[in-house]
């Protein structure tokens, strides 16, 4: 069982909980995830890192209520125990000096873009933030992640707040405007690091983009996570998170993502 | 029932066997309730009195753990049935699991003499008899004071090292990386072959010996092998099962509605997706079902599906019926229940349709050559006999390769080219300290041959924490390859 120490409300379905895990946090490393379990009939889900505490022993997720198991966490507080919690899974991003790096992230991909730009800062990169949102109140973490970024671009479809479109308009025209970019790193929607992809092919900037696939174990056991890769299929729990985005078939993501949306209304309905 | 109340052995009752009970097909697949209802009490005294008590019994040479068969069939057959139970639990902690899932009529039950003149003895199922009906074990729980062993997995090799050498005094901590206990025999096993209950009565029995559990750790990420020494542990001991699904590269296997059979009996079994959606994890219920594979698990896949309420399963093996690995029993099992079979037959595309779930499955037709390497007969395509059957869900049961958590992690381990474990007969690996069993290492394929190794490994594990001469002495006899 594990307590939920700190509770925030970031936006309209956005929470972030800060639960107590001291094995996880001490071997916490940027890009790296969770799986937590949340009662006994509860589904296994993965939550990225958004951050962690070595001294209080403690890691941060940051989720949008989305399905059954992120609604229900989402309805937790401070005091309550998840079942199970399981990690830090995943191989760690790469961390070492590019030169200048763009992170491309949307929803609540820019929490768990978080501690890979305060750690590429740390190792001397210039770090450039394109961060986008269907509209300003799912914004999160702007001011969190400011400090650790040399330049910040905010986007937003409907134009609420920032540049109005989406996070591919700027990245293409930071790019046009001719300005060097070593290193691309995308965290969000699918559909969203598929166009990130595009974009930086054209202009060839090495980019990876951190899968998020349906998981059960992320032990590398169940073979769910697979994804295709440069012609080969890779487990994403375990050779992943990150992938070179010019290589991942966006596609047969997208599509293994949708694998259960029939089941997943069935099991919602059941729940409220 | 015959010779139950007859104290005299007549020829007839030697020869014949007793069966068990079984539940009818056509119920037992509306729910995944127990197949196999053991022997009733009369039965057991009855098929108990067969033994005929061989005084160098070969049963107890070919088990593994090395039970004292014909013992505990005697207490049977005088009806101290504690004690049978507690002659089981010596050498063995989870006798009502391998009651069950052991594969008798290859081992104990091959080499049984009654054989010659009729029937084995049925020894797992008295096996099964005196475990589940035993109610309270005797527990000789010696005080803690030799070494602190780290044992990872809780599947069959992990409950057996761990019982053993906590018997033995040794404090033993077992880091689980799921959030059950059990290992394969929780989410690889179904449990209309293992109850949940009877697995979860066994494991409270270790639990009661002293045995520490954590689950949620896994070993290669949460801690590594290095982390459990710094943490004061004098052995670590690896059973962390095989977990790295086969798959066939062929075209299409990543669409929807393939599964690995381990993804899909970890969804119905660790995580219950067949009480979905009382419970939350779903699972794809495909109409026309094909599961590629001969073994054990591919039968427990199909037999699952057919539970779920697929209509038409169809287990697709390019070899024939005679070659494949499962247990005959299984076999029979899943063709009584209405599993197809499709033998001499091997998918080489599977098709999928606009919405990218499975189509259907492009076969060709196999023919059988002179035996290969593996002794088995080696299977040919025969040309231009490819056709294609209709199915809209697809199991791949074809196997599984080790894990590589530990591996990666673990440097001065040394394993083969497949990633195994290599170990000697101690079960010693090339770091010090470290043994290894079951299915991390090459060629441990059924639960009963990992406890075999687990008994090994925890036999040498005592002698290396209780004797200096086994200290000194240099770690390995010879270097690994």
């Amino acid at each position: 069982m594990v307590k939920i120490l700190e509770k925030m409300v970031l936006g309209p379905g956005i929470k972030s909980l800060v639960i107590d895990s001291p094995l996880i946090a001490r071997k916490s490393r940027p890009g790296q995830f969770v799986v937590l379990r949340i009662s006994e009939r509860g589904e296994r889900i993965p939550l990225t890192i958004a951050d962690w505490n070595t001294e209080r022993g403690t890691i941060k997720i940051v989720f949008q209520e989305v399905g059954k198991t992120t609604k229900h966490l989402g309805s937790m507080n401070v005091g309550d125990e998840i079942m199970d919690v399981v990690g830090p899974m995943g191989q760690p991003s790469e961390i070492k000096f590019y030169g200048t790096v763009a992170i491309v992230a949307g929803g609540v991909g820019v929490a768990e873009a978080y501690p890979i730009a305060r750690a590429l800062k740390s190792v001397g990169n210039k770090v450039i933030a394109i961060i986008g949102a269907r509209s300003k109140d799912l914004l999160i973490m702007i001011d969190e992640i400011k400090r650790f970024v040399d330049e910040l671009f905010v986007t937003t479809d409907d134009g609420s707040t920032g540049r109005g479109g989406l996070v591919t308009d700027q990245l293409r025209d930071i790019l046009n405007e001719g300005m060097t970019i070593n290193r691309v790193i995308t965290i969000g929607p699918a559909i969203m690091m598929k166009a990130v992809a595009e974009v930086t092919r054209k202009f060839n900037v090495p980019t990876v983009a951190s899968l998020n696939p349906i998981m059960i174990d992320a032990t590398g056991m169940c073979g769910v996570c697979r994804v295709y890769v440069g012609g080969e299929t890779k487990f994403t729990c375990i050779d992943g998170p990150e992938f070179d985005a010019h290589k991942v078939d966006f596609d047969l993501l997208i599509l293994r993502l949708n694998m259960y949306k029939d089941k997943e209304q069935i099991a919602d309905r059941v729940c409220s | 029932m015959n010779g139950a109340t007859s104290s005299k052995t007549s020829p007839k009752s030697t020869i014949q066997r007793h069966q068990v009970r079984k539940r009818s097909p056509t119920e037992r697949i509306r729910d995944f309730d127990e197949v196999s209802l053991g022997f009733e009490l009369s039965q057991a005294l009855a098929e108990a009195k067969r033994c005929l008590q061989c005084r160098d019994p070969p049963c107890v040479r070919k088990c593994p753990v090395e039970i004292d068969i014909p013992r505990f069939i005697s207490q049977i057959k005088e009806g101290d049935f504690e004690s049978a139970a507690r002659t089981l639990r010596e050498k063995n902690s989870i006798p009502a699991v391998t009651g069950r899932v052991c594969p008798q009529e290859r081992l104990c039950e091959a080499s049984c003499v009654l054989s010659n003149i009729g029937a084995p003895i049925a020894i797992g199922a008295l096996e099964r008899f005196a475990a589940d009906t035993s109610k309270e074990y005797d527990l000789a729980i010696p005080e803690i004071s030799l070494g602190r062993v780290a044992v990872i997995g809780s599947g069959p090799a992990g409950l057996t090292v761990a019982s053993d050498l906590r018997r033995l005094g040794h404090e033993v901590t077992v880091y689980e990386a799921l959030h059950e206990l059990g290992g394969v025999l929780t989410y690889g096993i179904p449990p209309f072959r293992l109850p949940r209950d009877i697995l979860t009565k066994e494991i409270k029995y270790i639990e009661r010996l002293g045995v520490r559990f954590e689950k949620n750790v896994v070993i290669g990420r949460t801690l590594t092998i290095d982390e459990l020494f710094d943490m004061g542990y004098d052995a670590v001991f690896i059973g962390s099962g095989a977990g790295s699904p086969k798959f066939l590269h062929i075209p299409g296997e990543n669409l929807n509605a393939v599964y690995s059979a381990n993804e899909f009996l970890t969804r119905c079994n660790l995580m219950r997706a067949y009480k979905f959606p009382e419970y939350d994890t779903p699972v794809h219920i495909g109409d026309r079902v094909g599961v590629i594979g001969g073994g054990n698990v591919a039968m427990d896949a199909a037999r699952t599906a057919l539970r779920l309420g697929s209509r038409h399963v169809t287990v697709i093996y390019r070899r024939t019926e005679k070659e494949m690995p499962a247990r005959i029993e299984e076999i029979e099992n899943a063709k009584s229940e209405g599993v197809n079979f499709m033998t001499l037959t091997s998918p080489i595309r599977i098709i999928g349709d606009e919405r990218g779930y499975v189509r259907g499955l492009e076969c060709v037709r196999m023919k059988l050559v002179e035996p290969d390497s593996s002794g088995r007969k080696r299977p040919v395509e025969i040309k231009d006999s490819n056709f294609t059957l209709n199915l809209d869900m697809v199991i791949v049961a074809i196997g599984q390769g080790p894990n590589p958590l530990i591996r990666q992690t673990t440097p001065e381990l040394k394993t083969d080219e497949e990633g195994y474990i290599i170990v000697d007969e101690r079960c010693r690996t090339s770091k010090r300290c470290v043994w290894a069993a079951g299915d991390a290492i090459p060629e441990s394929e059924t639960v009963i041959e990992a406890m075999g190794g687990g008994k090994r490994a925890a036999k040498d594990i005592h002698r290396y924490l209780t004797y200096d001469s086994a200290r000194n002495s240099p770690w390995l006899d010879r270097e690994f390859t």
